[in-house]
């Protein structure tokens, strides 16, 4: 296997796109990242969509994206791992041009989510349809389940989970791209209608639109087009079991720990190496526990942390720069790979006012369903 | 339209049945064909009891077009006594009531209607005990 890096990036703006179809989305992203990468061509391509069939009728989503943006007739594959297929996509492009069958790939993700479908019903598809879904439970249920277990274990509180919510709208507030520009303060966050007790609207990412793309190659290409090289330099991804009543602990995802465990093995890291942090913060409790098991604390300690600042932009362990899933948006497919834009541009000091102070290493962590898919990626500014 | 999907779970959905590892006896619900437990394949089927207690829970307020209507309900993730663990609705309490740890039982209840047929689908839903 050889090295691997990131010399492109180009995203659409995540939000309500009425005016532009799927394609319409990811042709302007990848062709933003092909542009910003300065290639010729790309060999091939990987493109993560959670349920472009149930959203937009659309399946075979590979070839019609690759139509579309020009490239036919490269390899297109569409990648799917619920709300992780971004990073799985990511992980399928790393592993192309690391086991030195291809120079130049693109890895993308899009989701569009506004065209009328019921939404509800399309995310709830990534449970267990007929042991979870088929009595009514919903996403944010099942976060809100993880919510109260954790509550009633750690003594976890409202308050920090809405902590969380705050420092992400107010870092996406600085984010050009993001659905959510508006700072919210904690008494909107706690008064805001409720979705699944104990969480509210404004702990839920919303439904969007958006597209995202990366263009990673070997490091002896990366060298000819530009002289900041962004090294993959972990890449893990691991499974649990879908429904949330099977696993041994309600308050801790452990595929979530297994990928991370893996992703610093191979990066050669350890939890305190890590500058900052993209998590998968589909509900203000999943940064909690994602925080937590990251190894950034001990258990128990993620809601504090929020409270306590020190997942802020200037924290010790800065976390979702970007906005996060909850004000930058969460297009479900295209996440994965707009989180590695955020690492991306934080790396090569791209990011302006969410800028973090010795930004080397950065961790992206995308999740799939209630946590039975975890992708990890870890990259490095040499 | 009433599925062969929704035929094929009602031994599980009616009558709580369940797949006992023959190796380590792990009891599986619903059976699965591979243990999780030690990966063997051989089970028996048993009746699970239908007692145990409430490990988390929320209120469903925002539901998917399915349940449109039945906002908010309760549901929840039971551990039955023979260790077995799953989602359920929690039916015919006062909110105020639900807390973890308190006992549940599982009883045989409509769920949901299917299709625009509106076919009733029925399963266990939890009652405190
Ligand atoms: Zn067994």
């Amino acid at each position: 296997m050889r090295d691997v890096a990131v010399i492109g990036i180009g995203m659409t703006q995540f939000g309500e796109l009425w005016g532009k179809s799927i394609k319409d989305i990811f042709v302007e992203a990848a062709t933003k990242a092909i542009k910003n990468a300065g290639v010729d061509h790309i060999d091939s391509m990987y493109v993560g969509s959670m349920s472009s069939g149930l959203f937009v009728g659309q399946e075979h989503l590979g070839a019609i994206l690759a139509d579309y943006l020009g490239q036919t007739p490269i390899p297109s594959t569409r990648v799917e791992s619920a709300c992780a297929s971004g990073g799985a996509a990511f992980r399928a492009a790393y592993f192309e041009v690391a086991s030195g069958a291809s120079d130049i790939v693109l890895a993308g993700g899009v989701e569009k989510m506004t065209d009328g479908a019921d939404v509800t019903e399309a995310l709830a598809t990534a449970a267990d349809q007929e042991y979870e879904v088929y009595q009514g439970v919903t996403f944010p249920g099942l976060y809100a389940m993880i919510a109260n277990a954790h509550m009633n274990q750690y003594g976890t509180t409202r308050e920090q989970l809405a902590a969380i919510s705050v420092k992400n709208h107010r870092n996406g507030a600085n984010n050009p791209n993001a659905q959510f520009r508006s700072p919210v303060t904690l008494e909107q966050v706690m008064n805001s209608t409720l979705v699944a007790d104990p969480l509210r609207l404004l702990d839920c990412s919303p439904v969007s639109d958006g597209g995202a793309a990366v263009i990673l190659c070997s490091m002896d290409v990366a060298k000819k087009f530009t002289d900041t090289i962004i090294k993959v330099k972990g890449t893990a991804q691991a499974s649990d079991t879908i429904a949330l009543h099977s696993r041994k602990s309600l308050t801790t995802l452990n595929s979530v720990v297994t990928a991370a465990h893996k992703a610093y093995k191979m990066a050669g890291v350890t939890p305190k190496d890590i500058n900052f942090a993209e998590v998968h913060d589909c509900f203000t409790i999943a940064e909690a526990v994602v925080y937590e098991d990251l190894g950034f604390c001990e258990k128990g300690c993620g809601g504090p942390a929020a409270e306590e600042g020190r997942t802020a932009i200037d924290g010790k362990t800065p976390l979702n720069t970007s906005g996060g899933l909850k004000s930058k948006g969460h297009p479900v497919g295209a996440t994965g790979i707009a989180q590695i834009i955020e690492l991306y541009e934080q790396l090569t000091g791209q990011a302006g006012k969410r800028q973090v102070k010795n930004a080397h290493i950065g961790l992206a962590q995308n999740m799939g369903g209630s946590g039975a898919s975890c992708v990890i990626n870890i990259l490095e500014a040499k | 339209m009433i599925s062969p999907k929704y035929h094929r779970e009602i031994p599980q959905r009616y009558r709580l049945e369940a797949g006992k590892c023959k190796a380590c006896s792990n009891i599986s619900f619903p059976p699965r064909l591979v243990c999780p437990e030690c990966g063997k394949n051989e089970f028996e089927t048993v009746r699970l009891n239908g007692e145990g207690k409430l490990l988390t829970y929320t209120i469903i307020r925002v539901a998917s077009d399915k349940f449109f209507g039945k906002t908010p309900f309760a549901v929840g993730i039971v551990e039955l006594k023979d260790g077995v663990k799953l989602t359920t609705q929690i039916a015919d309490v006062d909110f105020d009531k639900i807390k973890i740890g308190i006992k549940v039982k599982l009883v045989f209840r409509k769920i949901q209607d299917e299709g625009k047929s509106g076919l009733h689908c029925y399963g266990y839903k939890a009652v405190l005990v």
